[in-house]
């Protein structure tokens, strides 16, 4: 198990956002995080890598545990590094594409050979064939499908442990999706994945368990296959067969 | 008709003509389309007014002295001699000056107040930042004289001159009016404006942009500065032109401090004179046509070198864009 989750009620201020959320996030497969807007996955996920510490007033108690270690006792900035995370919309510094995947190996210090580290990082995110030739162009030229795979190629060149992506595709067409969602399988063998998501199919077809949460509450968690075939909550069922949501 | 109108959604083709043309017009899109374009004129014709009137009562200043006016060194209205090069030297000295002590500061400034400060604190401060802006360019004269003058002449004159004095600048004697002290008191008067406007424009960088940084292990400072700040490059490349502008055409409270002395020296500590301090302080006195001519000559002056530092601020922003690019 790469995240072990106990008892996490997390609270912006007085509003409390998560209720009493235990689970697990195993090693080299994909968990995939569904349920309404507003029911408290993209705040679950931000609770993994420490971002929501950015926000003012908000904490959390319970435990989380990241190899066995809570990550309240890791440093920020290197939880950050192990943890990576992308976002939900596109969103690529207004450097050029080179600059942008290399950025978290210069702050990191990285001594080797920058290039060699940036091609392997966009050829894993399958981006490199079509921008081996405008490296140094801006970022923000390349189509949103195009800016997100980069965006993942710049969160994997640190090597990460754990890729978090926060709706990564909802700003992406279907052919683009269907690109993400092939990379995130060719990405299990090396990291584990966490994907928040609006889309059932997506994590029906992508993920290896399925998560499903309502109002700041876990509803449901098991293997993807077995969530959406025999739903043991009627809540579930019916925010699979499309009755609310 | 222009494109305004036939997108605005009117239905009536050309062909129909007049009659179709006046109900387009009674339904107000010709009138708003008329009446802003008329509005929007007036800043041309502001503008080439502006030049017009310059540009004619110079004539006589013109006529006699030709380019030497940008070279000549002395200004002395009682043997007819007018040259601008003292005016010219003393404005954009002391505009540096003033740009080099105001842009770390007020960057810094807004950084802490956009980046780190606690809500509260920063509303407040930026509140007060406005309130500066506002402050008319006298009050910040008495100041200069009250404050800075002989804080100079006091401490920091004498100051530069032990540490740095092998530099030409920081030599000669101190006395308190000058070139430096005229710098300072315009870095004080500018100060609020790359603050206030450099806070505007850090305050809407994308959340996603810090949070993209951070969640790749770069510090709160490091997302801020390579990240953050970069991103509202164009913006605070605006402040400081507005600073800039604003110092260049600076009248009262660099008269009060600068020592009104056309000549050119090297030290900073020497006194100086700037272009929109003669043309305020000599024109009631200017008893004969080529002196006010010469005046007027100096207006454009100091309108020309306003507008040719802001085309090469410009060039030097274009510039580090299409290194670094930026823009969507």
């Amino acid at each position: 198990m790469r995240f072990q989750i106990s008892n996490l009620d997390f609270f912006y201020g007085p509003k409390q956002a998560l209720f009493g959320l235990s689970l697990n996030i195993p090693t080299n497969h994909i968990t995939a995080l569904i349920g309404p807007s507003g029911c408290g996955k993209s705040t679950f996920l931000r609770t993994l890598n420490r971002m929501n510490d950015l926000i003012r007033h908000s904490h959390y108690t319970g435990e989380i545990l990241l190899d066995g270690q809570d990550i309240r006792k890791i440093d920020a900035v290197n939880l950050r590094r192990r943890v990576g995370m992308v976002f939900q919309r596109p969103n690529p510094f207004p450097k050029s594409i080179f600059d942008n995947v290399a950025y978290g190996l210069r702050i990191n210090g990285y001594q080797g050979r920058l290039a060699d580290l940036v091609e392997h990082s966009l050829r894993r995110a399958a981006l490199w064939d079509e921008v081996k030739d405008i490296l140094h162009k801006s970022a923000l030229i390349l189509s949103g499908g195009q800016q997100q795979r980069l965006c993942i190629a710049r969160a994997l060149a640190v090597d990460p442990e754990v890729l978090l992506l926060d709706e990564p595709c909802s700003a992406l067409d279907p052919v683009t999706t269907a690109k993400i969602e092939e990379l995130m399988f060719t990405l299990k063998d090396s990291y584990t994945l966490a994907i928040v998501t609006h889309n059932m199919q997506q994590a029906a077809r992508a993920s290896d368990f399925t998560a499903f949460m309502l109002d700041g509450r876990l509803i449901e968690h098991r293997e993807t296959s077995r969530l959406f075939t025999t739903p043991s909550d009627p809540r579930t069922e019916a925010y699979i067969t499309g009755r609310f949501g | 008709m222009s494109n305004a109108i036939q997108t605005a959604g009117s239905v009536a083709p050309s062909h129909e003509g007049p009659r179709a043309w006046l109900r387009r017009f009674v339904s107000g899109d010709e009138v708003a389309h008329i009446v802003t374009l008329l509005f929007a004129s007036t800043i041309l014709a502001i503008t080439g007014l502006l030049v017009l009137q310059l540009w004619t009562n110079s004539r006589l200043s013109r006529v006699q002295s030709g380019w030497h006016f940008f070279f000549m060194q002395t200004w002395d209205p009682v043997f007819e001699h007018f040259g601008a090069l003292p005016f010219l030297y003393g404005t954009v000295v002391t505009t540096v000056v003033a740009l080099v002590i105001s842009v770390p500061l007020g960057l810094g400034a807004a950084i802490y107040l956009a980046e780190l400060a606690p809500r509260k604190i920063s509303d407040v401060l930026a509140f007060l930042v406005d309130l500066l802006a506002a402050v008319p360019s006298v009050i910040y004269g008495l100041l200069g004289i009250f404050l800075v003058i002989p804080l100079m002449r006091e401490v920091i004159e004498p100051f530069l001159k032990r540490t740095m004095g092998f530099l030409p600048i920081f030599q000669g004697p101190a006395y308190g009016i000058g070139l430096l002290t005229g710098g300072l008191v315009l870095a004080i008067m500018i100060v609020p404006f790359i603050v206030s406007i450099s806070r505007e424009v850090l305050l809407v960088v994308p959340r996603e942009q810090r949070e993209a940084a951070m969640s790749l292990g770069a510090t709160r400072w490091e997302a801020t500065w390579h990240v953050v700040v970069p991103y509202a490059r164009g913006g605070i490349f605006g402040s400081i032109f507005l600073a800039m502008a604003r110092a260049l055409g600076e009248t009262m409270a660099v008269t009060m401090v600068i020592g009104n002395d056309p000549r050119i020296a090297a030290s900073l500590f020497s006194p100086g004179y700037t272009i929109a301090a003669v043309i305020a302080n000599e024109f009631s006195e200017a008893t004969y046509p080529l002196y006010i001519n010469a005046l007027v000559e100096l207006g454009l002056v100091l309108f020309l070198l306003t507008f040719v530092l802001n085309g090469l601020a410009r060039l030097l922003i274009l510039a580090t864009e299409q290194r670094g690019v930026a823009h969507s």
